[in-house]
């Protein structure tokens, strides 16, 4: 059974566009075939964080206009041979889309790939409205802070209330010795609030940013925590009960590391 | 420590969110709770005498059987001075 997923956030720079590419990138190296769309029209970034910036040609509106078959415009990914990416246009605006376009696309791409995987654009309006049109899940990535919580509450809402309910939860970009100290809210603080279940946390790690400049997502690097985390919501996604992992851990692994170097 | 004789800031945010989201939910501004308060107070008049100071209109949330997420309430607390007499 193919599944349509729409990533969404309400508050832009929350990391919706680096876990899009994590989550595609996750489930193609899961053995899954997957096209991920970016739905942000006119201002298309999931080309450069997947580093194939270079290879576009034609774009979702080319698609939806008819000026090229759905699988001219699709993308093939450098390293997974079972990954694709349509891509934004950068020069038109949201408007060019309707629900309905979406829809019937989402419908095409169900008949060749597992999944659909939907970079939304931020805000809640008509892109949003397009990039919901087609999915058959939600998932909600927040940071652990109150405007990035409060918008993503007005998602969840506006989610159910387009017939996508019980959307899944991603907390990004988590400090765990902030959380420690009492000046971060915890990933159960935030799930407590919004009361969606919870699919995946992110650590706030700099390699995330590092992945980025290269174009090459850090899930594909399994010996960084954030790597692991991001694949653990992949294995999620297919089912899988697979245990959280402890950001602190890494931490306390390397204060003993250093004690004993001093020691 | 910090801990004991201080509220982190980590509980600051989680009660700021709380309240913010009750209203955000139930798409009601405290401006338009007053106007609410002010409407309601016209019409309980007409029949009771009611202490106008005591007048508490809050909103709530209460668990929903739609949603895993709590509905909003509206919960209002008037303390009724005296009941008014028949009208002729």
């Amino acid at each position: 059974m193919s599944e349509v997923i729409v990533v969404t956030s309400g508050k832009g720079g929350v990391g919706k566009t680096t876990t899009s590419a994590n989550i595609g990138t996750g489930l193609s190296m899961l053995g899954k075939k997957v096209v991920m769309i970016d739905a942000d029209i006119g201002l298309r970034n999931l080309d450069v964080v997947m580093g194939l910036e270079n290879r576009i040609v034609y774009n979702l509106i080319d698609v939806i206009e008819g000026n090229c078959r759905l699988k001219q415009a699709l993308i093939k990914d450098k390293k997974q041979n079972n990954l694709f990416l349509l891509p934004a246009a950068q020069t038109r605006d949201k408007d060019a889309v309707t629900p309905q376009q979406m829809k019937d696309l989402c419908i095409a791409l169900k008949e060749e790939f597992d999944y659909v995987i939907i970079d939304c654009p931020a805000g809640i309006e008509q892109g949003f409205k397009n990039a919901i049109a087609g999915a058959d899940k939600g998932i909600v990535v927040t940071t652990p802070e109150v405007s990035a919580v409060r918008d993503a509450d007005r998602i969840i809402g506006l989610l159910e209330a387009h017939e996508l309910s019980n959307p899944t939860l991603i907390v990004n970009r988590v400090r765990a010795d902030m959380v420690k100290r009492g000046d971060m809210m915890s990933v159960e603080d935030v799930v407590e609030i919004l009361a969606i279940d919870l699919i995946g946390a992110i650590p706030d790690d700099e390699n995330i940013v590092i992945s980025t400049n290269t174009g090459d997502p850090i899930v594909s690097n399994q010996t960084i925590i954030s790597g692991k985390a991001y694949l653990n919501i992949c294995n999620r996604i297919l089912g899988e009960e697979v245990p959280y992992l402890d950001f602190s851990e890494k931490g306390l692994f390397s204060k003993i590391k250093n004690m004993m170097a001093r020691g | 420590m910090a801990l004991f004789n201080k509220k982190t800031s980590k509980s600051v945010a989680k009660d700021r969110l709380k309240f913010v989201l009750i209203h955000d939910r139930a798409n009601c501004s405290p401006e338009l709770l007053e106007q609410m308060r002010i409407d309601i107070l016209k019409v309980i008049s007409k029949y009771m005498e009611v202490d106008e100071m005591g007048i508490e209109l809050t909103i709530g949330a209460q668990k929903s059987d739609h949603s895993s997420r709590q509905m909003p309430t509206l919960h209002a607390n008037i303390p009724i001075k005296n009941m008014l007499g028949p009208k002729h």
